[in-house]
């Protein structure tokens, strides 16, 4: 008999938990790779956004980018999905939305008139089919060439204004004891300075046609051959140290004067900064060449979700992270520029304003090789990028002829 | 218990066989669900999808031999298979003779004994990527040795393997080594201590030199443990990836690129679950086509030996 009191004990709680279960703040789980200090800042932003909005905002932040990815995916596909989760804006989300696991977002693109706002490139990196399926939020500009003011004065020169000029000027630095071009020697990296080359070099209209099914063109091109050409004179510009270097290492040395220049993305600004200099001043920052702005970035993809909770997180997060002082606040502490050409930068470095100012023009942009092609036909180019600048025989010609090859196995 | 004289005497035997043996197998059940599952299963699945043309997620469009013929057009793959070769000749033999001087030379009865093996077991303890950073460090032109003995004033010196493409996979063997050498050590001296000391004195009375002795009379007598050393070495190179992601990541360009890292690269980062389970099976079958003749071997000496 004692039983029903406290049956009836346990029905009362199940109705309250249910009740409060209903009446529950927005939850959403993130999953996240921006685990270093200036890019936890910077999520700190969204997080604090969100939680001002009401919601609850659970960090599922992974060391990297590979690691966080496939324990998301796994969880999306054993399904337990995360509220949010993110990727590099390109392809590499292909697959989860040919199989249906992530939710449309057409209508906050509608309500938030993305196309309007958002690079071109930006646009057709967040869309399968004509719908929108990931949130992008940010812009890294990959071609950056970053130089040390000071060694450049005491050696007596100007700052490149194209390829052909950083060839030029590295016997002045030479003669100075200086390594003209700091590198780290690992695939991606290659690949960032072989873009860099392709991009001013041989044109956006070749660089663009080189990541198309249109590439049988592009590689049969005189520029291009001048494109591989120019690449592999830069390997005399770098030292013996390179290979497997990694990009901080070689961002130190630009910072300690050891070597002038670097070719890095726009987050190697974070190491700059940690060192206490200043954009203009200390270091400067250029596109040799300045006519295209090679964009990367991350995007976040909302998963289908059962719960109201999350299903009401994502329906705010749609909205917020893409608002005005949510991006210039979470841009200035990522490194990045915000993703919508129509906000006020005068906030930013003068780097980031330089990069907001070219990426207004739609003739200066283009997407980064990971929007183009496949993850796989990435990591194939790579392998033929990196043994091409690591082996001192290797002409031209064979590297264009790997290059061909290396598509045509992965399409 | 009583028997059942209903039941028939085969029927009693068995019921006292399970009786007996059930509670056993039962208990084993766990284990070799385990096994068949995980292992076999797995095994299976990863050869089944080398041959479908799985991108991020596994699918079932299933492409024949497509995916092989692809990986053995890959340079990335087929130079990481010579790779392998000659770092894994390398590595078993160096390691295997290294090993046994070091034993060889603790035998002797030298002073600090204890201190000695410690010393030579240490670099054992650390994981391959330690190793592999310490020895990247080590080696890096810029950094260390070449930079010392520059510095000490020999500026033609020059030592650059790690970053030179014909050199960088002896870079690799020579960290291995440094590794897998202490472990060999033990082995072999907890050999060379099972030795009868008799046949010393026996030996040093028909005046054999001692190299001799060693290699003739020590060596076939400790051969169980150099085959178990040479085993466990043979697996070390079959999954070699953390030591060339630490030191080399495959570097310069894809001149120390091995198996394991490909396929990890192919798994992870491309995307490209079809070639890198093509590149895994491809793994499995090599791994199998060595062992075999071993196996075979072990199992008919067996055999001899009873007969």
């Amino acid at each position: 008999m004692r039983s029903i009191p406290s049956l009836a004990a346990l029905l009362v709680c199940a109705a309250l938990a249910s009740g409060t279960a209903s009446a529950d703040p927005m939850r959403a789980e993130v999953i996240h790779w921006w685990t270093s200090g200036g890019e936890s800042a910077a999520v700190k932003v969204f997080a604090d956004a969100f939680t001002k909005a009401g919601g609850q905002w659970v960090d599922s932040a992974i060391a990297g980018g590979d690691q966080a990815r496939s324990a998301g995916v796994n969880r999306i596909v054993g399904g337990n999905p995360p509220t949010m989760m993110q990727f590099n804006t390109g392809k590499q989300l292909d697959d989860l939305v040919t199989n249906n696991y992530l939710e449309n977002l057409d209508a906050a693109a509608a309500e938030g008139k993305w196309a309007d706002v958002l690079p071109n490139a930006i646009v057709e990196a967040s869309m399968r089919d004509g719908h929108f399926y990931a949130l992008p939020v940010n812009i890294h500009g990959q071609g950056w060439l970053w130089y040390n003011t000071k060694v450049f004065a005491d050696a007596g020169v100007q700052p490149p204004k194209s390829w052909s000029d950083v060839l030029a000027l590295a016997p002045k630095l030479r003669a100075k004891g200086i390594v003209p071009l700091a590198h780290g020697g690992q695939a991606w990296q290659d690949q960032i300075l072989f873009d860099a080359v392709t991009a001013e070099e041989g044109g956006r209209d070749l660089y663009i046609k080189l990541y198309s099914s249109d590439w049988q063109a592009a590689i049969a091109d005189p520029k291009f051959k001048h494109v591989a050409e120019t690449f592999k004179a830069l390997r005399g510009l770098m030292d013996d140290g390179m290979p497997g270097r990694n990009w901080n290492d070689a961002t130190a040395m630009v910072i300690t004067g050891k070597a002038a220049m670097q070719v890095m993305g726009d987050w190697a600004k974070g190491e700059f900064i940690a060192a206490g200099q200043a954009p203009g001043k200390d270091y400067g920052c250029i596109i040799p060449g300045d006519s295209v702005y090679l964009m990367g970035g991350d995007v976040f993809v909302f998963p289908k979700v059962k719960d109201g909770a999350g299903k009401a997180a994502q329906k705010e997060l749609e909205s917020l992270m893409l608002s005005p002082p949510v991006q210039v606040a979470f841009n200035t502490k990522k490194g990045s520029i915000p993703v919508r050409t129509d906000i006020d930068v005068s906030t930013m470095d003068a780097c980031a304003q330089k990069g907001a100012a070219m990426l207004k023009d739609p003739a200066k942009q283009a997407a980064s090789t990971a929007f183009l092609i496949s993850a796989d036909e990435n990591g194939a180019l790579q392998d033929v990028e990196t043994q091409y600048l690591n082996t001192p025989g290797e002409t031209a010609d064979e590297f264009i002829q790997k290059f061909g090859a290396a598509i045509k196995a992965s399409n | 218990m009583t028997t059942n004289p209903s039941l028939s005497p085969r029927h009693a035997k068995f019921m006292s066989k399970l009786r007996s043996q059930g509670p056993a197998a039962l208990a084993l059940i766990p284990a070799a669900v385990i096994a068949i599952v995980a292992y076999v299963g797995a095994l299976a699945w990863t050869v089944c999808l080398s041959f479908t043309s799985s991108k991020l997620l596994p699918s079932y469009n299933f492409v024949g031999w497509a995916q092989y013929n692809r990986l053995f057009n890959t340079e990335a793959f087929t130079s990481a298979g010579w790779h392998i070769l000659l770092f894994g000749a390398l590595f078993i033999a160096g390691t295997l003779v290294l090993g046994f001087l070091l034993a060889v030379f603790i035998d002797q009865n030298v002073r600090f004994e204890s201190a000695f093996r410690t010393i030579f077991l240490y670099p054992y303890a650390m994981s391959f990527v330690v190793t592999g950073l310490v020895w990247q460090w080590f080696l890096n032109p810029e950094l260390g040795l070449q930079k010392i003995v520059r510095d000490l004033g020999f500026s033609n010196f020059t030592f650059d393997w790690l970053v030179n493409s014909n050199m960088v996979i002896y870079t690799l063997v020579i960290a291995g080594i440094w590794q897998a050498s202490g472990l060999v050590m033990a082995l072999m001296l907890a050999g060379l201590r099972g030795v009868d000391s008799e046949l010393w004195k026996a030996a040093r009375i028909d005046a054999i030199p001692t190299w001799r002795v060693y290699v003739s009379i020590i060596l076939p007598i400790i051969s169980p443990m150099v085959v178990t050393a040479a085993v466990l070495l043979a697996i070390a190179v079959a999954k070699l990836y953390d030591l060339v992601v630490a030191m080399t990541l495959g570097g310069p360009g894809i001149s120390s690129q091995v198996p394991a890292k490909f396929v990890m690269d192919n798994l992870l980062e491309r995307a490209n679950v079809g070639l890198a389970t093509a590149a895994a099976s491809v793994m499995l079958v090599t791994v199998i086509a060595i062992m075999t003749p071993f196996i075979y071997l072990q199992h008919f000496r067996k055999k001899g030996a009873r007969g």
